[in-house]
Order: C-alpha cells, then structure tokens, then sequence
C-alpha cells in the first residue's frame, strides 16, 4: 500500500505537522463523514488578516491526514485571501499526487480550511 | 502477522518441488518416461490432498486455487443443473459473508437467471440452521458456505449444514481454504460434496489448488481443452504447483496437532494483550474461530492509517477498512455482523502462522497501544 503514495504523503502522514487544537480558535472548519471513513477539523487562529496559528484534528486514511497536514503547513502564515484559495489540487500537488480514488474521499482539507475561514468571516463582520 | 492472506512456501515443501522445473520437467500427458514420472508424482499428490480432507484420491481435481476451485464447483454444478432451471433446480443458497470468489460467482449466477438466498449471520458471524431450513425450496439445488471465514475467522456449523443438504438431497460446497490444516476436515462425516483448497494458505506455493469432488457428483467444465482432470478441468498440470500443494497438504495434516496449539496459544495471548487497549473489541466468535485468526477494532482510528503505522515498525496486517480497498466500501463481512461502517473502518485482522513467535505477539502488544494512542491524539472523534 505505501508504494501507491509518494514520499511526501508518506512524510506528512507519519510526521504530521500541526496537530491537535487551538483553544480558543478564531475560526472552526469541519468536513466529512465519519461512516465514509475520513473527517477532519482545522482550527485557526487570525491576527491581521494572516494565519497566525493552524492546527487540525483528522480521522482517517493516510491520504486524509497527508492532506491536512500539508494544508495547514501552506497556509500558515498566509492572508486569509490567499489561504482562501488553496484548491483541493494545490493540496494534491504539493504532495506529489494523490491515488485517484483517494482524490474525492480524503482530500478534503481545502474545504475543511475555507470553513474556518467563512466562520471566522462571519463571526467579525 | 497476516498469515491468513498468505503463508510462506515451506521449506520441505519447497525441497519436494524443486525438481519438477528442471530434471523432471515433463509433460504428465505425455507416453513417454519423462511424461510418466510427472504422472505418477501427480498421482501421489492426489493421494496427499485427499488425505488431509479424508476423501478419496480420484475425488480430488487439481486447479490454479481456491478462486478457481469456488468457481468450477459453483457454475460447474449450476451449468449441469441449466437446462432445467425455468422449473426447478434454480436456487442457489449461500452466506453474507463468503469470499468474494464465492459472492461474485453468484451475483453472476444471479444474471444468468439463477436466484441465489444469502444468508444473513449473528454478531458473531454464524449462519443460523434455522435460517437455512427456511430457505431450503424444492428447487434449490446447491448450499455453498464457507467453512471458516478469512477476514474474522468464524468457523460455520458444518456438519449440521451437512447433514441437512444430505437429508434435502441438495448439494453442499463449502470453501475450505482458511480452514484446511487448521481444523480436522472428514467430507464423509460432514457430508460435503465439493470442497475449495488452496495450496499458498497452508505453506504450499501461489497458483496451486484443489476442488474435491463427491464421486457421482456432475460438474460442467470451465476450461475446455486437452481434457486433463478427468476433462474438468483442462490444460497442461502445473507439475511443480501439484506437488508443493501435495506436500504442504502431507505436512498440514501432519503437523495440524502442533501447529493449532501452537497458534491458539499464541492467539489467546494476543488478544488478551490487545483486548487491554482501551475501547478495543474483538470481533468474530469467542470460541468458534480458527486458531490463528484475531480480529479487532478500535474506536475512532480508521484502519489504512493503523496498517501503515504498522508496517513502518515492521508489523504486516489487514484492515477491513474502506480506504484500503480499490472500491472504498467497508468489508461486506463485518457489515454484515452488523457493524456500523466507522465500526468497520478501525478493524485489524492480526493472523498468526506456524513460524509465529511468542517474541512477535508480544512485540506487537508492546507497539499497538502506542500507535492506537496517537492516531486517536490526532482524532477528531476521540474525545478522552
């Protein structure tokens, strides 16, 4: 089964960077299913419009905590416009590509991220 | 720790083939010497496969395994049975949770206008007799059920399911590739008509198997050709494949003592060791389970992630996972014990073999816990 993921997802999954939970957070995104087998949460923490702190909780394969784990590592840091653009693609191409039929299932970080963002946004209006 | 996917070739198993790709490389079809020797290996083989299910030589079909094996019992006898199936003889009863080489020869059974009753299993994975008698028509012709299952390892109630085919005069197949060398099989006793065997689950090598079938019982070849096999089963024998699958049957009977206390000990031992994780369940039969099958799941960690984790500390093992499989659903066998589908994904089937070590089960227990821990640190479903 390791051989159908690249080095990187492999690296991300048995390192991943940012977990765990943000106490307090700014913003709260989650995605998923627990009955599909992947659901994960991204916590963000916003100062100035930048990412000041990301961490996530993820339930799932290891395409799914690959993929939150590099999300959050991208957009750390980053404005929140621009954190708002990453794409489910981005997230797969910066590990180097994702199995195609874990492409819809797993790789959900994106959408978990750009829902902590919408609350954050809807919260400080 | 994943024996029950596949063994390795045993060493006197490996020694006793060898020969047969060089210096004995002839064709058994053939008239001459070199012809006849791999004839008579052939027929001893016969003799060792036959002795470890206690039937008769001449029962005994050689095959490229069980897939095979399940194939060529269940169309073989549903073709013989074609022409009469728009009035009787079109009903096929079989489980929830066979093998996929059983299920998938139904469902296409199903297609050619067969009808096919699945059986539905307890908690624990066991057929009900009950159910079964109630499914039984007058048109039923065949009753397939596994004799113990690969991913849970739940060993059926089949001399009772014997007994009843026999009384409705209805054939009884039963794929026998988990169990053989690991439980006592008499197809006499048990009544069975048809019996799958695999050569590389019980030390033997890949590409190797075995069908029995009861004398008198009509089969429909699948593979036409030279007319090998009595013409069930054509194409030129696997000489090599027939003799280690021979051997490791010889061996398998011989050792079957040693080797299913061995494992059970072993087994016990492990899943009380595991069974101390917190929110850890076994799955399967308490008692009923083969002797190297241990099967758990673990609350709020999926299993593709569990496998992995496992594999980098050098620790091989199944999930019945979504994600691991190409077709991302949950294992059909632990659904249909009645576990939820995120029930399912955080299941791990630990199968131990003959070369298993009391120094691997408790290498295992000492790394487990400490995996489970940090997949569920990283759960959002985990909340303690």
């Amino acid at each position: 089964m390791t051989d159908i993921y690249t080095e990187k997802v492999m690296d991300h999954f048995r390192n991943p960077r940012n977990t765990g939970e943000i106490k307090d957070p700014d913003g709260i995104g989650t995605v998923g299913n627990p009955k599909c087998g992947d659901i994960m949460t991204i916590y963000i923490k916003v100062k100035d419009n930048i990412i000041e702190d990301i961490k996530f909780k993820t339930y799932g394969c290891v395409a799914a905590i690959a993929s939150t784990s590099i999300a959050t590592e991208i957009v750390k840091g980053k404005t929140l416009d621009e954190a708002y653009k990453l794409t489910r693609d981005d997230v797969a191409k910066e590990l180097g590509g994702l199995p195609s039929i874990k492409m819809h299932c797993s790789n959900l970080a994106a959408d978990a991220l750009r829902k902590a963002i919408d609350e954050y946004r809807k919260k400080n209006k | 720790m994943d024996y029950a996917a596949t063994t390795p070739v045993d060493k006197e198993v490996l020694d006793e083939m060898l020969p047969y790709f060089g210096k004995i490389y002839g064709n058994a079809s053939s008239i001459h010497t070199f012809g006849r020797d791999a004839f008579d290996v052939i027929e001893k083989s016969r003799e060792q496969v036959a002795g470890i299910i206690n039937s008769k030589s001449d029962e005994i079909i050689f095959t490229s395994g069980g897939s095979e094996s399940d194939n060529i019992a269940i169309k073989g006898v549903a073709y013989k049975n074609k022409d009469k199936r728009k009035l009787e003889g079109n009903h096929v009863i079989t489980c929830a949770i066979e093998h996929p080489a059983v299920l998938a020869v139904c469902k296409h059974l199903e297609k050619q206008g067969f009808n096919v009753h699945y059986l539905p299993v307890d908690k624990y994975g066991l057929i009900g007799v009950d159910d079964l008698q109630d499914a039984i028509s007058k048109n039923t012709f065949l009753i397939t059920i596994m004799f113990a299952n690969n991913e849970i390892g739940t060993i059926q109630p089949i001399e009772e399911i014997g007994k009843i085919a026999n009384e409705k005069e209805i054939l009884f197949h039963t794929d026998a590739v988990q169990a053989i060398g690991k439980v006592p099989i008499d197809v006499n006793k048990f009544n069975i008509d048809l019996l799958s065997i695999s050569s590389h689950k019980i030390y033997g090598p890949k590409g190797a198997g075995a069908i029995y079938r009861k004398k008198g019982v009509k089969l429909e070849p699948l593979i036409h050709g030279g007319g090998q096999e009595n013409g069930l089963r054509s194409g030129t024998h696997n000489t090599p494949g027939i003799v280690g699958l021979g051997k490791a049957c010889e061996l398998g009977k011989k050792r079957m003592e040693k080797d299913v206390s061995h494992m059970k000990n072993l087994r016990d031992l492990l899943i009380e060791n595991i069974l101390t994780i917190e929110e850890s369940h076994l799955n399967g039969h308490p008692k009923k389970r083969l002797a190297n099958n241990a099967h758990f799941r673990f609350t709020a960690i999926e299993g593709e992630s569990l496998s992995l984790m496992l594999d980098d500390k050098g620790i091989s093992a199944s999930t019945g996972s979504a994600c691991s499989s190409q077709k991302l659903q949950a294992s059909h066998v632990l659904l249909a014990i009645g576990l939820k589908p995120e029930e399912a994904h955080g299941s791990l089937r630990l199968s131990l073999g003959r070369n298993s070590t009391k120094q691997e089960v408790e290498y295992v227990s000492n790394t487990l816990p400490n995996i489970v821990k940090n997949l569920r640190n990283m759960s959002p479903l985990w909340n303690k």
